[in-house]
């Protein structure tokens, strides 16, 4: 139990007058990739986003390091240490990759070990750092994303599906990317449809539809079961990348 | 995303056409005339679109921070005439600068308290903002004439910048050139407050997103009521300049300001700043060539012209991308 770093009791939502999710339960066991999968419209995005605070649950729990931070605030939930990078990336277009960077960070500000670090994960980045970020290709966008989530130490990286329509060799980069965050023991939350991406940076999974958890397990075991993924998925992982 | 100069063309283009159409002294005096109106309006429009822009916040009462600035201005020369009418330029300027700061503070407390009790309870809900910023530009109007009485009062400039002087043969009014440089003054500060601050950037990050602002652990609404609170204090700035151009106080100052304001914002895009410039200074512009053109058409000119530039561009020339 004191291994889960972030654990949902039982979260409804409703976005409006829809009820979008019906009593979620899974948790994130610290310094573990936890991936959360399903189908298109599972209602995985609406669980992120209750994480952060930017949907209200209508019910359930949600325990961070043992606390419930279901009542708070987003900033408040950001402060805790949780780091979020939305589907769309939330990137601002009108600052420069240095500005946006510069904002996620606090008094020390932009350290050059810093940079060293991210530069080392993203070099793309390096050459745009005072280029508006609006003129970077998805690909640099997404990397700054992550990049602005783990500029600081953070204590829970929440990632919405970061591979969306990108490019193979920039799959990689990312991917390469949560590898190497993995080794520094950072807890990651991790929302991903691209099967390279599941299996080589995911430890656990669960599986949602429809607005439940439907399955949670290894990630190696699901890897290696075509016919649960068929079941659990609609598709097998190892076709649908 | 290639930056796209052709909203930056508008301005020169407006200004080369308008020549020869009217002959070089009548250009001249307009062209100044329509900046200086342009540089009054930006005053009261800069704030405005950035309240709208960070939380979409509809703020219908905006023109009355316009009309309070203009009576504290009223109230703060009253016993300060002897300053005002001093033929020392140095005494005449110090009037007008602590009109200015007066206002700018009378105004932008007044607004931080509308914020909190005003405001605040209407966030994410734009028709009853419509309604209660409505209502309070009817009550504040009505408050004016309680403490300043219902006749127009008289607010004359101070002497120095009275007059005109001659280029080309054209008179142009001292006023308008002040005018013009404290709306460009202005724009400058502000401009480097929003690009060389952390909170300058976050403002503008957050009028982009306000969510994404908020999940890396910033209090928007805290930031907002700052916005606010300069916003507001810019309109009585705004107020100040408008009534010493006028030389005439009235209720309605700023209200009939208004519509030409949301013109100026719809104009240049909302939640921009530099939008707000370039669109006031088209608004001026255009007011002032057309006054002189085709006097029956004015107010309607501006709504052709903006309506002409939304063909065009349908989010403003300055639109801000939402992420
Ligand atoms: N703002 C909204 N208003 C109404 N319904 C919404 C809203 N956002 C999401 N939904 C609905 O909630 C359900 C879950 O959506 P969600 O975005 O969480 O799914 P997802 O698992 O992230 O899907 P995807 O893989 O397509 O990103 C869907 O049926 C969707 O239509
Ligand atoms: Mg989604």
């Amino acid at each position: 139990m004191s291994d889960e770093l972030l654990a949902l009791h039982g979260i409804e939502t409703r976005i409006g007058r829809y009820h979008i999710l019906h009593g979620v339960d899974f948790a994130a066991q610290r310094g573990r990739v936890t991936m959360l999968l399903g189908r298109n419209g599972a209602g995985k995005t609406t669980t992120l986003r209750t994480v952060m605070g930017l949907w209200r649950a209508s019910a359930g729990r949600i325990m961070f390091d043992g606390r419930d931070i279901a009542g708070l605030g987003t900033p408040d939930i950001a402060r805790l240490g949780i780091a979020y990078v939305p589907e769309t990336m939330g990137i601002f277009s009108q600052l420069t990759v240095r500005e946006n960077l510069l904002l996620a960070t606090g008094r020390e500000g932009l350290t050059d070990e810093r940079l060293d670090r991210l530069f080392s994960l993203f070099p793309a980045l390096k050459e745009r750092f005072a280029v508006p970020a609006g003129v970077l290709s998805g690909g640099q966008k997404q990397m700054l994303a992550i990049g602005r989530a783990v500029i600081e130490p953070r204590r829970l990286l929440v990632v919405d599906e970061p591979t969306k329509g990108l490019a193979p060799a920039v799959i990689q980069v990312l991917i390469d990317a949560f590898r190497r965050l993995k080794q520094s023991e950072t807890t990651i939350l991790l929302v991903e449809q691209n099967f390279h991406m599941a299996v080589s940076v995911g430890d656990d999974v669960a599986v949602m539809d429809d607005g439940r958890i439907v399955h949670t397990g290894s990630m190696a075991d699901l890897a290696a079961d075509d016919a649960l993924q068929h079941r659990l998925l609609g598709f097998s992982l190892a076709v649908h990348q | 995303m290639k930056r796209d100069w052709a909203p930056y063309a508008v301005l020169p283009v407006l200004v080369l056409i308008a020549l020869p159409a009217m002959g070089v002294t009548n250009w001249l005096v307009l062209t100044v005339a329509g900046l200086a109106m342009g540089a009054m309006l930006f005053l009261m429009a800069a704030g405005l679109t950035l309240i709208f822009g960070l939380m979409d916040v509809l703020n219908f009462a905006h023109g009355a921070f316009i009309t309070l600035g203009a009576y504290v201005a009223v109230s703060v020369v009253a016993p300060l005439a002897g300053w005002a009418m001093a033929d020392s330029w140095v005494m005449n300027l110090a009037v007008f600068a602590v009109a200015i700061v007066i206002a700018s503070i009378v105004s932008g407390a007044v607004g931080w308290g509308f914020e909190r009790v005003i405001v605040r309870g209407v966030y994410g809900a734009p028709l009853q903002q419509i309604l209660v910023t409505m209502g309070g530009l009817i009550v504040a109007q009505q408050l004016f004439i309680v403490l300043w009485g219902a006749d127009a009062i008289p607010l004359l400039k101070p002497t120095a910048f009275g007059g005109s002087i001659v280029v080309h043969g054209a008179a142009i009014e001292k006023y308008r050139l002040i005018a013009l440089a404290l709306g460009l003054a202005v724009f400058v500060a502000l401009h480097l407050l929003l690009s060389r601050t952390r909170v300058g950037l976050l403002v503008r990050a957050g009028v982009e997103n306000r969510e994404m602002v908020e999940a890396l652990g910033y209090r928007v609404r805290r930031l907002f009521v700052g916005v606010f609170v300069v916003g507001t204090a810019l309109a009585g700035i705004g107020g100040v300049t408008w009534a010493f151009y006028q030389e005439l106080v009235t209720a309605q100052l700023g209200g009939d300001m208004t519509i030409l304001v949301f013109i100026i914002l719809i104009i240049g895009g909302l939640g921009s700043v530099g939008g707000s410039l370039v669109g006031a200074m088209l608004v001026g512009l255009t007011t002032n060539y057309v006054g002189f053109l085709a006097p029956t058409v004015s107010l309607g000119s501006n709504i052709l012209l903006m309506v002409l530039i939304l063909l065009w561009r349908p989010r403003g020339l300055f639109p801000v991308a939402h992420g």
